[in-house]
């Protein structure tokens, strides 16, 4: 299998509807949160230590071929917020639609017909990876990474930030990122041998009571 | 993996002509523009002209909040269940062209809960003159523009005023208003669309959405006929 399957599927265009998603960026850019590359820059590293690292090791574990339902109800327990668990699914369906096209494979016809509407989106990305022929590593890589530049980008567009500082905050914590898929990994390797219960569940309460706000919101940029 | 795969019964894919169930789909046409040109108000008058002999739904895509949905509901063109919104993050083009998964989950879910659709409208938010619809989304799409918008755009060409199955020029009432040359208009048009059809409307004449409402139902008719 191509290890460049993983530049496919990581890539920002992949059209699995992340576009249209802020990350809770909309809704901290509103809230006076974030006000520029600095903020974004916290805002991210908080993203990726909770939310990001939760959906890395569900990916991984998908990847290694864990019950994909049984993560699906995994992650419904990670996420508190409804609206949250909403997105989640929406996601989840899109990157359905896309991995079945880029790597047809009984695995994901199995989950798209179990969850029509939509599994959670980390299971989906690590399932696609599986199906793309990539590992556990890989499909962490991919979803920490998109925790953190859906956001980046989302703000580009929110606040008019310069597109170069937005990414120069993505490469600064790109070690950081390394050391989360890493967790994420063990974490699903743990998870393989002892059940799903070893998966981190890192919450950013914050991020929730956010989402929830910002879902009864009459008029915004982004879905979530 | 298995490349040869082919799709199974949970999920059609993109412009698929048939549907899970093996039913033939509802036909899909886009209306791009951009904004203010009236592509809600066409939408609108489409429904309330066919909704009486074919089985309508909308989809819209809003830029910024749900207001293009919640006219037509104000304006009640079909039942509340039959118009449903996309969001588009920002980028209205996007969602039409470059990502079409959010949309094409709108149509499939219209389906689903509505039954048998003949006709699904897809309004893009609105957007700027290379803004088209994929033809993974919809079978065929209209590019709506105005005469106030400026009567040097069919001159400028692009791609929505080149390559849309159909070209409407609105609000014609207004030319006189804002000096707009709609004979200078319509053979640019020419110029850039050789036989591909132009319609100068004013919703707010007699004759109103007539002539697209026919244009889209000839597309109806060449979409079943070919079941």
């Amino acid at each position: 299998m191509s290890q460049a399957a993983l530049l496919v599927l990581a890539d920002g265009r992949f059209p699995a509807g992340g576009h249209a998603h802020s990350g809770g960026a909309e809704e901290a850019v509103k809230a006076g949160r974030v006000t520029g590359a600095a903020d974004l820059e916290e805002f991210c590293r908080g993203r990726l230590h909770t939310t990001g690292l939760v959906s890395a090791a569900l990916a991984a574990a998908a990847a290694l071929g864990l019950d994909p339902l049984e993560l699906d109800e995994a992650a419904d327990a990670r996420t508190p917020s409804a609206a949250l668990r909403v997105a989640g699914r929406r996601l989840g369906r899109q990157m359905m639609r896309a991995a079945r096209s880029a790597w047809p494979d009984p695995s994901l016809d199995q989950l798209a017909a179990a969850r029509p509407k939509g599994a959670h989106q980390p299971v989906v990305l690590g399932l696609a990876a599986r199906a793309a022929g990539l590992g556990a590593r890989d499909a962490a890589y991919c979803s920490a990474y998109e925790c953190v530049s859906g956001p980046a980008t989302a703000t580009v567009r929110l606040l008019s930030l310069d597109p170069f500082d937005a990414t120069g905050v993505l490469a600064r914590l790109a070690p950081e990122l390394d050391l989360v898929v890493r967790e994420a990994a063990e974490a699903a390797q743990r998870a393989v041998a002892d059940g799903v219960d070893e998966l981190p569940a890192a919450s950013a309460p914050l991020l929730e009571v956010g989402a929830e706000a910002h879902a009864g919101w009459p008029a915004r940029l982004f879905a979530s | 993996m298995h490349l040869d795969h082919s799709h199974d019964e949970s999920t059609a894919v993109s412009a698929d002509a048939h549907r899970p169930d093996g039913h033939r789909r509802a036909l899909r046409i886009g209306l791009g523009g951009p904004v203010g040109s009236g592509k809600t108000a066409t939408v609108a008058a489409l429904c309330k002209e066919l909704r009486e002999e074919l089985s309508l739904a909308v989809v819209t895509n809003d830029i910024y909040t749900r207001e293009d949905a919640e006219f037509l509901l104000r304006e009640a063109v079909l039942p509340p269940e039959r118009i449903t919104a996309v969001e588009t993050g920002a980028c209205p083009h996007t969602a039409i062209r470059d990502d079409i998964s959010a949309n094409l989950e709108a149509v499939e879910d219209l389906e689903d809960e509505i039954g048998p659709l003949d006709l699904i409208l897809v309004e893009s938010g609105g957007d700027n003159l290379t803004a088209t619809f994929s033809k993974g989304l919809v079978d065929a799409q209209i590019f709506v523009i105005d005469v106030a918008g400026g009567d040097d755009i069919p001159r400028k060409g692009g791609p929505g005023v080149t390559t849309a199955d159909l070209l409407v020029v609105n609000k014609t009432d207004l030319a006189p208003y804002v000096g707009s040359d709609l004979e200078g208009m319509a053979a640019d048009a020419k110029a850039q669309r050789a036989e591909l059809p132009v319609i100068f409307q004013s919703l707010r004449s007699d004759v109103g959405v007539g002539p697209v409402a026919a244009w889209a139902r000839a597309q109806y008719a060449a979409w079943a006929a070919s079941a």
